[in-house]
């Protein structure tokens, strides 16, 4: 008897097994459109709804065109790509790809080539510091979207209590106004910066390395991130942690870490990227609502002497095409126009625009007053992070290293000697 | 399900009085039948997975380099061995092994001996112990971080009302000290479990001998010391063995507080294996160290059954 129920239950199994391949292979030969994956981040940058809006615009003027958008989480993003892609079936058509994974994905093979299809005029109305986010080895490999970079953010009240009437041009100069509101016992620990065992960690030191004059690779190529400017600035790190002028915590923290010190009142300065203004100021987010503001980034004397009056960190992001996109032409139509000066400017709310004429732009002016005018400011100091392809690898070793300056449990020289070796080895592999 | 146990028979018998169906199987043919799925479904989940693990930690792979990988026999275990960071990741490890663990069982069995005795809520208190058991360890790691949290933390504001420190502590920001509070989290997370299991054991054990001791004029604690206690030591057992494979391979709790910092503080093997596979990308390297942290929690699991097989041995 058992025999004869497992038999039906077999057959059955089969049948329907037979039943949903024919059904699918049914699908896919009855599809007579372009269809594109596209796999893509829901946390910064524009929302999935702001992106589902322009799929749907693009795909009513590309009706042969069908998008299929995937929305994963920032830390999910990479991994997502990159064991897609590995397996060889090509999974994306269009991939959103953050600046410091251009190489690894573009030395593995994954990224289309886009140098000669890039549009003429986004090219000149765009700065040179987007396009730097989406090259490597001297092509581009996908158009700039997500612009971003850190800010300096400073509670205005806790400033002009101490005395101050404007926020610090130098690194040395906000120390001096630190240690004032410690002395007068208006905050604790005055600056926090998010300096954990995390990627932050080294968009913090690009900020304060070149603004110390100091750069990661020379022009040879060889990195040099242990050069007496990166040492100090990671020295001026370390004591500021010492002194508990910049909170000791901070070796701990994250950027959301660092931004829920500001919103409760506990902190003055940190270094932070642009979704942050509206968070510490909203009410329901903040306990300092409205005293939060942005101002350029300063640089270390050193770096003002050299001609350096403020230097941050490039952390944006940009589309690329998928190598084995089987419609590559329909892809690259798709950033474009997501790209595109008309789009940007209809969707500025959560994305700043790639065309430098829309910084001028009054209605877009009138629409994002401060946010606007303090990229335009800053961007020409942005840094890129290395374009390597060991960096994930390198980024861990220099976060240790700067944990163990930071903690005073070696030398900032020591330390970054140490890392500084590594990436050789890591170069030479 | 009859067939399982008619294939032992050697003959069938001659005759069948139930109607079989005519195209029978013979029963040898259906039993291997009726288990090829599982064993299919084993070799599939395990030994598949087993042997190409294997294989890989034998190579140079990078999943960002497909079709690029190259043999490099032991290699990657040679280049660990000789690594330092890899043998403070172990001791590391091993510290926090031995200290939860430890501390745990020890907390473990004061909290069962407590609550068996059946006072004033003791029903209440029974349940309540369990919570952080039951509470998924990325969600008590998460909950954690906000305790210790330097500027907002509620660690810091009940040690600063009862007036213990004049000034918020970054809990974690010293290395060695960011261990010790991932172990107090684990301890919190899983000494329940101790409990649970100790619990059990001394409800297995008979009435009579605390009554024989009492007889024999013990004392609460001599009767603990001398009755409870060896009678506790297969469920110990137990719990130690369970508990030391799990705390080896400790990776949520780290991942959600720490990420393995400050300066490596807190960065133990399974953090490393997690950091070479799905950071890095590099297959052959990760693939080597699980086989390093299997072959470090087979190790301990054998001493502790052995030990757990001569105990039993010689309470019979």
């Amino acid at each position: 008897m058992a025999h004869q129920r497992l038999g039906r239950i077999g057959l059955a199994a089969t049948a329907t097994a037979l039943a949903i391949v024919a059904a699918s292979v049914g699908g896919v030969l009855a599809q007579d459109k372009v269809s594109l994956n596209m796999i893509s981040m829901a946390q910064a940058g524009m929302t999935p709804d702001e992106m589902n809006a322009v799929i749907s615009e693009f795909v009513e003027l590309n009706p042969g065109v069908e998008i299929v958008p995937e929305y994963v989480a920032y830390d999910a993003l990479h991994d997502k790509i990159a064991t897609g892609m590995a397996s060889g079936q090509s999974p994306f058509d269009i991939m959103l790809v953050d600046d410091i994974w251009f190489p690894e994905f573009a030395e593995a093979g994954w990224l289309t080539d886009i140098s000669a299809d890039v549009p003429a005029d986004m090219l000149a109305d765009s700065s040179q510091a987007a396009w730097d986010i989406v090259s490597y080895d001297g092509k581009q490999y996908g158009l700039p979207w997500l612009l971003d970079q850190l800010y300096f953010f400073y509670n205005e009240d806790m400033l002009t209590q101490a005395g101050f009437d404007a926020p610090p041009t130098t690194w040395e100069e906000m120390t001096d106004m630190a240690q004032a509101m410690k002395d007068q016992g208006i905050v604790d620990n005055p600056i926090v910066l998010p300096l954990g065992q995390i990627e932050a960690a080294i968009t913090q030191f690009v900020a304060f390395l070149y603004g110390n004059g100091g750069e990661f690779f020379d022009e040879a190529g060889n990195p040099v991130f242990n050069s007496p400017e990166a040492v100090g600035a990671v020295q001026w790190l370390a004591d500021g942690i010492a002194s508990g002028l910049i909170n000791p915590a901070s070796t701990t923290y994250g950027e959301e870490d660092a931004r829920n010190a500001i919103s409760a009142g506990k902190a003055a300065f940190t270094v932070n990227w642009t979704y942050m203004y509206d968070l510490a100021n909203n009410p329901d987010e903040s306990a300092v609502p409205g005293q939060i503001k942005m101002a350029m980034m300063p640089a270390f004397a050193k770096g003002v002497e050299a001609g350096i009056p403020s230097a941050t960190n490039n952390g944006s992001m940009g589309f690329a095409v998928s190598s084995g996109s089987a419609n590559p032409d329909a892809a690259m139509a798709f950033i474009e126009y997501l790209t595109s000066k008309d789009v940007q400017k209809r969707y500025s709310a959560h994305v700043t625009p790639l065309w430098t004429s829309l910084a001028s732009d009054p209605e877009l002016l009138a629409a994002q007053p401060v946010l606007l005018a303090m990229f335009a400011e800053q961007w020409p100091f942005a840094h890129v992070r290395p374009k390597v392809p060991y960096y994930l690898e390198m980024s861990q070793t220099l976060q240790v290293a700067l944990q163990e300056a930071l903690v005073g449990s070696k030398s900032a020289q020591d330390a970054l000697d140490g890392a500084v070796a590594v990436a050789v080895d890591l170069a030479g592999e | 399900m009859t067939h399982a146990g008619t294939t032992t028979k050697p003959t069938p018998p001659p005759k069948p009085t139930r109607s079989r169906p005519r195209l029978a199987l013979p029963d040898s043919l259906a039993g291997w039948l009726l288990v090829a799925p599982t064993v299919l479904f084993l070799a599939a989940v395990f030994a598949y997975p087993v042997v190409s693990t294997a294989l890989t930690s034998l190579q140079d792979a990078k999943l960002t380099k497909p079709g690029e990988a190259t043999f490099v026999g032991l290699e990657n275990y040679t280049d660990l061995a000789s690594s330092d960071a890899f043998w403070q990741a172990i001791w590391r490890t091993v510290y926090f092994t031995v200290v939860s663990v430890g501390l745990e069982l020890i907390l473990g069995i004061a909290i069962a001996a407590f609550i068996s005795r059946r006072f004033a809520g003791w029903r209440f208190l029974r349940l309540a112990i369990f919570v952080p058991w039951a509470v998924p360890t990325i969600a008590a790691a998460t909950m954690f971080r906000w305790i210790y949290n330097a500027d907002y933390g509620a660690l810091n504001g009940l040690l600063f009302q009862l007036g213990a420190i004049d000034q918020y502590v970054p809990w974690l920001a010293d290395p060695f000290a960011a261990m010790n509070f991932v172990i107090v989290t684990d301890i919190w997370k899983s000494t329940p479990f101790v409990v649970l299991i100790v619990l059990a054991a001394v409800a297995g054990i008979p009435g009579e001998l605390y009554e024989a001791a009492r007889i024999d004029g013990a004392s609460r604690w001599q009767s603990f010391w001398r009755v409870t206690l060896p009678m506790l030591k297969g469920g110990i057992l137990l719990v130690l063995v369970v508990r030391t494979v799990e705390a080896f391979r400790v990776f949520d709790i780290i991942y959600i507080l720490t990420g393995g910092g400050p300066a490596n503080g807190t960065l133990v093997i399974s953090y490393v294996a997690y950091q070479e596979t799905f950071r890095f990308f590099n297959l052959g390297r990760g693939a080597a160290l699980s086989f390093i942290i299997s072959l470090f929690v087979l190790m301990a699991a054998l001493l502790y059954l052995r030990l757990l097989s001569t105990r039993q041995g010689e309470t019979r």
